[in-house]
Formats: structure tokens, C-alpha cells, sequence
């Protein structure tokens, strides 16, 4: 700890950084942040930092607002896009009391103490998110920069430049890319972040959000990660890849099973698979996700499993040959308005109980599922996810794995703070019923 | 004016004794690390000069003792003999320079000379040097010529680990217990994790630094077509 601590003090004044931004996210999955000087850096470092909770979504009421961050030294980075001239760093924090007991209401806590429950199963969780985004002339509309397809080389064009000059942001920040490509819809994006544990890939997944806006308005056009921004064409998703690691050995695989597939991952897949629904609701937290989840755009719909279905809502990935320990499965639901630590922490908490309670795993969905009628996914023992927000909230609400999961506090503010949105929804007439309705009526 | 030299074991050869004292050092010998620690001058010791032709194993442990320590460096000389030269694989970073025993004395004098002189020249031993690469120590700044690597503090540790045993390949065990110590619980994939993250920092350019021993481990360094190049 010393030692981290040093290193960080000894960078700051090295490198003549001026401010350091102390980063942490609501149980929205909002960022936020506030800069202190390097003179109360060793001070922050050491005790952390007070701050008023109570303008924050999800953190303390009024009567209770003086809260802590406490910043973790690993997470010491220099911010790339504010130039070497005044750099500026950053720092994942810690939320606590001011008595130094970790709050409950922080994201951040809420995903170490899942991991801290999958660790004393013996498990290391990894995640590998696909982030899927698109880029507007502004903020204003949907106006595309483009109208390439699917792995589309578009040379010369700018989004080209854009996902260059994000991938090399992104790199000189320690995180890694695997792929980046042209998605299916116009002006939409696509950038795999290569696995790591899943805290820090909470981190790297903020970091990333930010990256991308940061970069896109730099020149001078909108990135957006909202999961349906334009009706009738393909949304924005964050298929997540899973795996659980016991010691150095991938748990999901057992070169015995005919697939490559273990007990324990097919334990993890038939909790994913049953909790599903109740998960829903965090994994895909806005009125708009729901319209990503619909037949026809590859999302998924159904609640099923697969190993080369795209339209499953589990799809197990054959590993390259030789590669087996890059075993995983990938959950396709979750899009990338969601807050990373929460989604990880359902997930991970729905696959446990499927592995702690001996979950079986229903059969591989073969045919196109799209394609069954009702009663024959009916007979298939094949739900559905949540068409709504509501209904996924009403899913959340009745599940005790959610209020465990997520501890009381975050558990009901976020069903208070969602159902207030659905009943904001609510009363809005959009302009689709004006079209369909005004002339006719 | 230096402080005194540490000179293990207790008592030394008695050549020994006889060159440092013509040469005006002031001395102290030890048994042990702990009698080391014990009598350790405030401002630390001048440098060490190391027998280990008698005890190589105390030998050794007393340089580990001396390199842990959180104080000021300390120059460590170690005299062994030459059949023992092949016990020094693995063991570069325990000392600074060595001379073979039956030693000339003047040759011994002129070591510890040039050793303590380095030393005076403040931060030239605190820094670590590959090619383009610099890692100084004393400020834990890593740079590729002007250009400042921004690390964080693991991946500084892993870097630096690397940088100081170039050439030689090491599985994600041997790492994961040097560079995170014993007690880290993750697991190897933790190694190949920041190997990754730190080649994403490196670059293009220098990203093949750092190369993948096929079902072994890493290796830092060019390549061996590379060198001479």
C-alpha cells in the first residue's frame, strides 16, 4: 500500500500534474468526479476525501450526506486527452463513511463484495464486454456519419479516424482492444475490450464510455451508448463474455465434455438462464433498451442457450483449438447504458446460484427460436426477457437473489428511482401515435 | 568523508582485513543479516564486501538482506571463488560487481573505489537502462527516449522487474511471486492480464519488448534475430 502510495506522489510531482480526479459512479451508472490538488493528494491518499453525498443518485439522504472517497492507488492514470502541457490524472475511489465503513450504496462496493463471495468459492471472475456505440453529428438527432454496414472497411471516412484515435487512447490507458469494426447500422460502432477481472473491467468500462466521448468531441461530433437510438435499425449491446477461474484453471472447461463445457459451467449458464428475468432490469436499465430487445435485430429475445446461435440469450463460443482455457460463455442481453459494476455483480450472482444450487441445464435451442411459434417455445421451456421496463422491474422486485445481491439500499433505490422513470414514460405521447392516430381519429 | 564499509563474515580473511584497513577504510564485520541490521550506522553503510568463498549460502543471504532494505542502496562487492562463478546465474541483482578470491589487493582496492564512486554519483545506479528505454528508480519514471510512459504502479513494478533480468524467460508463477509476492490471489492469468496492459502502453513500436515464450512464460528483450541488427 505504502508503496503504491509513494508511487503515485512521486508521479504527480514528476510528471507536474495538476489536478487529480477523483472518479466514482452512482448506482445509475453515471459518472462522477471531483478534482483535488496535489497538495491534498498524500492527504486524500491517506484518509480520503469528504464530499456531499447527497447530491449524488443513489447515495445518502440529506440528513447523512458527508461521505468519503477513498482513492485506490492501483487505478493512478494519466489521462491522455488533456494534453502533456497541465496533465491530469485520475483515481478510482472507494465510497465510505465517515467512520471509514465502506457505503452501501457505492457500485463499486457492491461488485467487491460479490467478488469477495465468488472468492471464497474459489472463483476469480473474468469479463470481456463488446461495446457497441454510435456516432452523431451531434447530440441533437441521429444524423449519421456514414452509411457502411458490417465490417465495412470505410477508408477515408471519419468514424475510421474516430475508432483509431480511441483505440490508441484507450491503449495508452492499459486497456486493451481485441476487436474494432463497422456494425450493422449505420454510424455504429463496435470495440471489444480484452478480458480482465471483472472490477477492473468495471473500471475499464467507464473509462471507456468516456474515452469515447471525450474523443468524439474533440472532433466535434457525438458518441452515444444509448441501446436504441434509431427504430428500425440494429441496437447498441455490451455481450458480455464470462468466465470463472479457479486458481490458473478455467472452470467453464473440462476437455472430457464432448463441447469443452464443465459442470460448473453449465451450472453458471442454467443460473443465468433461470434468473434472467429478474436480472433484466439491471443489465438493461433504460425505457429505450426494451427497444432494442425485440425480434429481427439480433438481439436476444428468448431465454435460451446456444453455441452458435446469435439469436440465444447465452451463446457458448467454440474455443480455438489449443486455446481451451479461453473457454467462456457470453451473455448477450446486457447494453451498454448499463452500470457496469451492478451488471457484472447480477451476473455473476445469478450464474453462483445456478453453480450452488446444482442448476440443470436445459437443452440447446437448435432451431431458430425466432421462428417457433408460441406454443412450441412454450412446450420448449422457453421464456421470454422482459418486454418492458416495467415488467422488468416487476421481475426485479420479487427476487430475493436482487435485493442479496445488490444489498437493500441500491436494491430500492434503483426500483423507486426506475419505476419513477416507466411513469415518466408513461405519460408521454410519442410521435409515432400522432402519426398512427391524429389523422384517423 | 564515507561511512563505514560492512564486511561479512566476522571475522574476515585476514587479507582482507589488512587491504581495507592500508586503504583507510573503516570497517565493521558481521556473522549475520541481523547483526548487520543492528549495527547499521544512521546514514547506512559506505557499501558491503562480501566473502563467499567460506559460506556462500550466509553470503547470500546477507546481500538479500542488504537489497531489501528500504534505506539508502548500499554497493554490494562480492569476492568468490572461481569455481563458484556459476552460482552467480539468477543472482545479478544481489550484487554490484565481484572479484575472484585469491583477490590482489590492489585489484580489491580499486573495486571498492570505483564502487563507492558510483555510488557518489547519487542517482547513476538508480537507473535502468534497455535500449530507448529508461526506468529511473529513485522517481519511478519509465520513458522510450523524451516520451514518458504513464503506468500504473503494477505495471511500473512488472516493467521494471522485467527490464532489470532482460534475456530471461520467466513463467507467470515465477512472476506473479516476484513482482506480486506470494500472497496475491488471482492466479497467473493476472500476469498474462498486465503483460497485456503494459504492452497496450508500450505501443506498436515496443510492444514486441515483451515476448510470449510459447506455454512457458515471458521473455523481455529484442528478439534474438533482432540483436545486432
Amino acid at each position: 500500500m505504502q508503496q503504491q502510495r509513494d508511487y503515485v506522489l512521486r508521479t504527480v510531482e514528476e510528471r507536474g500534474v495538476r489536478f487529480v480526479r477523483m472518479w466514482f459512479t452512482d448506482v445509475l451508472g453515471q459518472l462522477k468526479s471531483f478534482a483535488i490538488t496535489p497538495a491534498e493528494l498524500e492527504n486524500a491518499l491517506e484518509e480520503g476525501m469528504t464530499f456531499d453525498g447527497s447530491a449524488i443518485e443513489g447515495f445518502s439522504r440529506v440528513q447523512e450526506s458527508d461521505m468519503l472517497a477513498v482513492p485506490d492507488a492501483n487505478t493512478f492514470e494519466i489521462l491522455p486527452w488533456r494534453g502533456d502541457e497541465t496533465p491530469v490524472a485520475r483515481m478510482f475511489c472507494d465510497i465510505a463513511h465517515l467512520s471509514g465503513e465502506p457505503f452501501a450504496g457505492d457500485p463499486r462496493s457492491v461488485l467487491r463484495r460479490n467478488l469477495e463471495r465468488a472468492r471464497e468459492k474459489g472463483f476469480t471472475f473474468y469479463t470481456g464486454p463488446e461495446m457497441e456505440f454510435f456516432y452523431f453529428a451531434s447530440a441533437g438527432g441521429t444524423e449519421p456519419l456514414d452509411r457502411a454496414g458490417y465490417f465495412d472497411l470505410t477508408e477515408m471516412d471519419m468514424a475510421s479516424s474516430l475508432r483509431r484515435q480511441t483505440i490508441l487512447t484507450l491503449e495508452a490507458m492499459g486497456i486493451p482492444c481485441e476487436y474494432s469494426h463497422h456494425e450493422v447500422a449505420p454510424s455504429q460502432h463496435e470495440i471489444d475490450l480484452r478480458y480482465t477481472d471483472a472490477l477492473t473491467m468495471a473500471d475499464n468500462v467507464m473509462t471507456f464510455r468516456i474515452v469515447v466521448k471525450e474523443v468524439a468531441r474533440d472532433l466535434g461530433v457525438y458518441a452515444t451508448f444509448m441501446p436504441k437510438p434509431i427504430a428500425g435499425a440494429f441496437g447498441s449491446g455490451m455481450h458480455s463474455h464470462l468466465s470463472l477461474f479457479e486458481g490458473d484453471v478455467n472452470a467453464f472447461h473440462d476437455p472430457a465434455d464432448p463441447h469443452g463445457l464443465s459442470e460448473v459451467g453449465k451450472h453458471f449458464i442454467a443460473g443465468l438462464l433461470r434468473h434472467a428475468r429478474e436480472i433484466t432490469a439491471v443489465t438493461n436499465q433504460t425505457v429505450n433498451s426494451y427497444k432494442r430487445l425485440i425480434v429481427g435485430y439480433e438481439a436476444p429475445v428468448y431465454v435460451c442457450w446456444a453455441r452458435n446461435n446469435r439469436s440465444a440469450l447465452v451463446r457458448v463460443p467454440l474455443p480455438k483449438r489449443g486455446k481451451e482455457s479461453s473457454t467462456r460463455i457470453e451473455f448477450r442481453s446486457p447494453d451498454p447504458a448499463c452500470n457496469p459494476y451492478l451488471a457484472f455483480s447480477v451476473m455473476l450472482a445469478a450464474g453462483l446460484k445456478g453453480v450452488e444450487g446444482g442448476y440443470e441445464l436445459p437443452p440447446e435451442a437448435t432451431n431458430n427460436i425466432y421462428e417457433m411459434s408460441p406454443e412450441e417455445r412454450e412446450r420448449a421451456g422457453i421464456g421470454q426477457l422482459p418486454q418492458s421496463l416495467a415488467e422488468a422491474i416487476d421481475e426485479m422486485e420479487g427476487s430475493e437473489l436482487l435485493a442479496e445481491t445488490l444489498g437493500e439500499h441500491v436494491f430500492d433505490y434503483f426500483i423507486r428511482n426506475k419505476r419513477e422513470e416507466w411513469n415518466e414514460y408513461k405519460t408521454q405521447v410519442s410521435p409515432w401515435e400522432i402519426d398512427r392516430y391524429l389523422g384517423t381519429l | 568523508m564515507t561511512g563505514p564499509l560492512l564486511v561479512f563474515p566476522d571475522p574476515p580473511p585476514p587479507l582482507l582485513a589488512q587491504a581495507l584497513d592500508l586503504g583507510g577504510y573503516t570497517w565493521k564485520a558481521v556473522t549475520n543479516a541481523a547483526v548487520a541490521a543492528q549495527y547499521e550506522p544512521l546514514d547506512g553503510w559506505a557499501g558491503a564486501i562480501v566473502v563467499s568463498d567460506t559460506d556462500p549460502e550466509g553470503a547470500f543471504v546477507v546481500c538479500r538482506a542488504l537489497r531489501k532494505r528500504d534505506a539508502a542502496f548500499t554497493p554490494v562487492l562480492l569476492l568468490i571463488g572461481g569455481r563458484q562463478l556459476g552460482e552467480l546465474e539468477h543472482r545479478e541483482d544481489l550484487f554490484d560487481d565481484f572479484c575472484l578470491t585469491p583477490f590482489h589487493p590492489a585489484e580489491l582496492e580499486a573495486r571498492v573505489r570505483h564502487l563507492l564512486w558510483r555510488t557518489g554519483q547519487g542517482a547513476t545506479s538508480e537507473i535502468v537502462e534497455y535500449g530507448d528505454l529508461v526506468i529511473d528508480l529513485e522517481t519511478y519514471q519509465a520513458s522510450f527516449g523524451a516520451r514518458p510512459l504513464d503506468l500504473t504502479y503494477m505495471e511500473y513494478e512488472l516493467l521494471k522487474f522485467f527490464a532489470t533480468h532482460p534475456g530471461k524467460v520467466f513463467t507467470r508463477e515465477q512472476l506473479l511471486s516476484r513482482v506480486w509476492g506470494y500472497e496475491y490471489y488471482g492466479g497467473a492469468r493476472t500476469v498474462d492480464v498486465h503483460v497485456r496492459r503494459l504492452r497496450a502502453k508500450l505501443g506498436e513500436e515496443h510492444a514486441g519488448l515483451i515476448q510470449t515464450v510459447r506455454s512457458v512464460g515471458y521473455r523481455f528483450g529484442q528478439s534474438r534475430n533482432a540483436v545486432g541488427d
